[in-house]
């Protein structure tokens, strides 16, 4: 389930952010390593909203960082 | 004193095809002399099955003088930006190729301005995201909604990819958008604010609002659904409405004195520039063609040329009942005994109505037209609907020596625009 969700991220956010799949690992920043900008990072939380079907609060997005933050904050909603 | 100032650089965008970073202009150039339409049925744009106009001239993305947004805009950077934006920043990177503006000091890109506008900019995304809004709420609107969208941001866009730090402007004046712009921008270096500028018109309004839009207020051509390439057919009795086109039209308007200096191409100064104001009705032009009388007449008196020396005029003659007679006789009437041969065609008999972008194309054609001499045809002029001793180029282009060309816009709101460019 875990691997599932991490697929789906990566898929996502290379179509977001048109980065090579390989950078798009656990630790890597959308800011930092990805090159999103703020707009991209509100439309990446949007898609993964819509892919998992929850609600990512404005606070708790501003938390989501890296890729892996993104990954763990998906998998506890949908524990 | 005001410094001269002098076209560099074009590009196109057009429904009869599009130019490329090599040849900006070529392609649609010949396709337009040659008496080609870009008229068609667009029942595979969308449902057209309830509109009484089921037909218009999109930019082709396909056959000769294709359109491939991706040889000019990234894939990703195309979801964020509407279309008449794509265009736009193509038919940029087109002018600036053409023109080999120098862009590389920090000096060049502060005096380098852009000022590209729209008639209505992101319509369709505009119509997309409030049927979003309605169907799955606010948190569906994306970031890139508002961006996409703001006619602004076709100059943004544009200065953002080259650096370009000067003036950055956009005009929003319906269908005059694209001579308001490259006459504002020849004015701000006229007057020392820029170098250079960025400047014309971007349209991408075939969509199916804007289309029912553009019905409600009788506008649209709608007897030719069947036989597309007639339904264009300015000064022509059976001439029922305009034809909706798209796309783009840039030039590269830079200082006389540093043009020459660095041996760029001149296609032509900008020496004359009018405005009016109609202050009659919102959609209708004052009937005896007062404000455009009076844009020309300004644009003359700015140019200090008088009406004998202006060698063709590309007429905004869309093809709507009132329109076309209106700005016949005001041409007639500020031409007096010039008006006897004068050359005035309408090209928007073969590309249709690209709206905002419209003045930029045009002024482009006109330009074109001095250098080639020739002027492009008026398509489908089969029988006038009223005399005139202006030749109005019926069905054939006509061959000239043109060294002055006048470019007429005319928009809702009853706002008037004329340029005038000489060689030089």
């Amino acid at each position: 389930m875990s691997d599932d969700i991490q697929a789906r991220v990566q898929k996502i956010t290379v179509e977001h952010l048109d980065v090579d799949a390989s950078k798009v690992e656990p630790k890597a920043s959308f800011i930092d390593d990805l090159g999103a900008d703020s707009l991209d990072i509100v439309e990446l939380v949007m898609a993964f909203e819509e892919e998992f079907d929850i609600e990512i609060p404005d606070d708790a997005a501003e938390t989501i960082q890296t890729v892996g933050d993104a990954i763990n904050f998906i998998k506890e909603r949908q524990s | 004193m005001l410094r001269r100032v002098v076209v560099t650089g074009m590009g196109l965008v057009t429904p009869l095809g599009s130019g490329t970073r090599e040849k900006p202009w070529q392609q649609p150039w010949e396709a337009l002399i040659s008496g080609a339409s870009g008229a068609r049925r667009i029942d595979d744009k969308f449902d057209v099955s309830d509109l009484a106009c089921q037909i218009g001239a999109p930019v082709p993305r396909e056959g000769e003088g294709a359109f491939n947004p991706d040889d000019f805009v990234p894939p990703k950077e195309q979801r964020r930006v509407e279309d008449f934006i794509i265009y736009g920043m193509a038919a940029a990177e087109m002018a600036l190729a053409d023109s080999g503006l120098p862009l590389d000091t920090d000096e060049q890109q502060e005096r380098t301005g852009v000022l590209v506008g729209s008639g209505i900019g992101g319509l369709e995304g505009i119509a997309e995201t409030t049927q979003l809004l309605n169907e799955k709420g606010p948190r569906r609107v994306s970031p890139f909604f508002i961006p996409a969208c703001l006619i602004n941001l076709a100059s943004g866009q544009i200065s953002i990819k080259y650096g370009l730090k000067g003036p950055n402007h956009s005009v929003v004046t319906a269908c005059a958008t694209g001579v308001h712009a490259i006459g504002d921008a020849a004015r701000l270096i006229a007057l020392g604010d820029a170098d250079a500028m960025v400047a014309g018109g971007a349209e991408a309004a075939i969509c199916r609002i804007g289309y029912a839009g553009f019905l409600a207020c009788k506008a649209l051509t709608t007897s030719f659904n069947d036989n597309p390439t007639a339904a264009s057919r300015p000064y022509d009795k059976d001439r029922d409405g305009f034809l909706m086109g798209e796309g783009a039209g840039v030039v590269i308007l830079e200082e006389y004195e540093q043009a020459k200096a660095r041996g760029a191409q001149i296609y032509g100064e900008v020496i004359g520039y009018g405005l009016s104001g109609d202050a009659y009705h919102i959609t209708a032009p004052a009937e005896d063609g007062n404000g455009g009388y009076r844009a020309m007449e300004a644009a003359m008196k700015r140019a200090g040329v008088s009406p004998s020396e202006i060698g063709y005029v590309n007429a905004h003659g869309t093809s709507t009942p009132l329109g076309d007679e209106a700005e016949l006789r005001a041409v007639e009437r500020l031409f007096g005994d010039a008006a006897q041969g004068l050359v005035m065609s309408s090209t928007k008999s073969s590309v249709g109505h690209l709206l905002g972008a419209a003045g930029a194309i045009e002024a482009i054609y006109s330009l074109l037209a001095m250098k080639h001499g020739v002027a492009p045809a008026t398509l489908n002029l089969d029988n006038p609907s009223v005399e005139t001793p202006i030749n109005l180029a019926p069905k054939t282009p006509v061959e000239k020596t043109i060294d002055c060309v006048l470019s007429n816009s005319f928009g809702f709101g009853g706002t008037n625009a004329s340029i005038i460019m000489r060689k030089v």
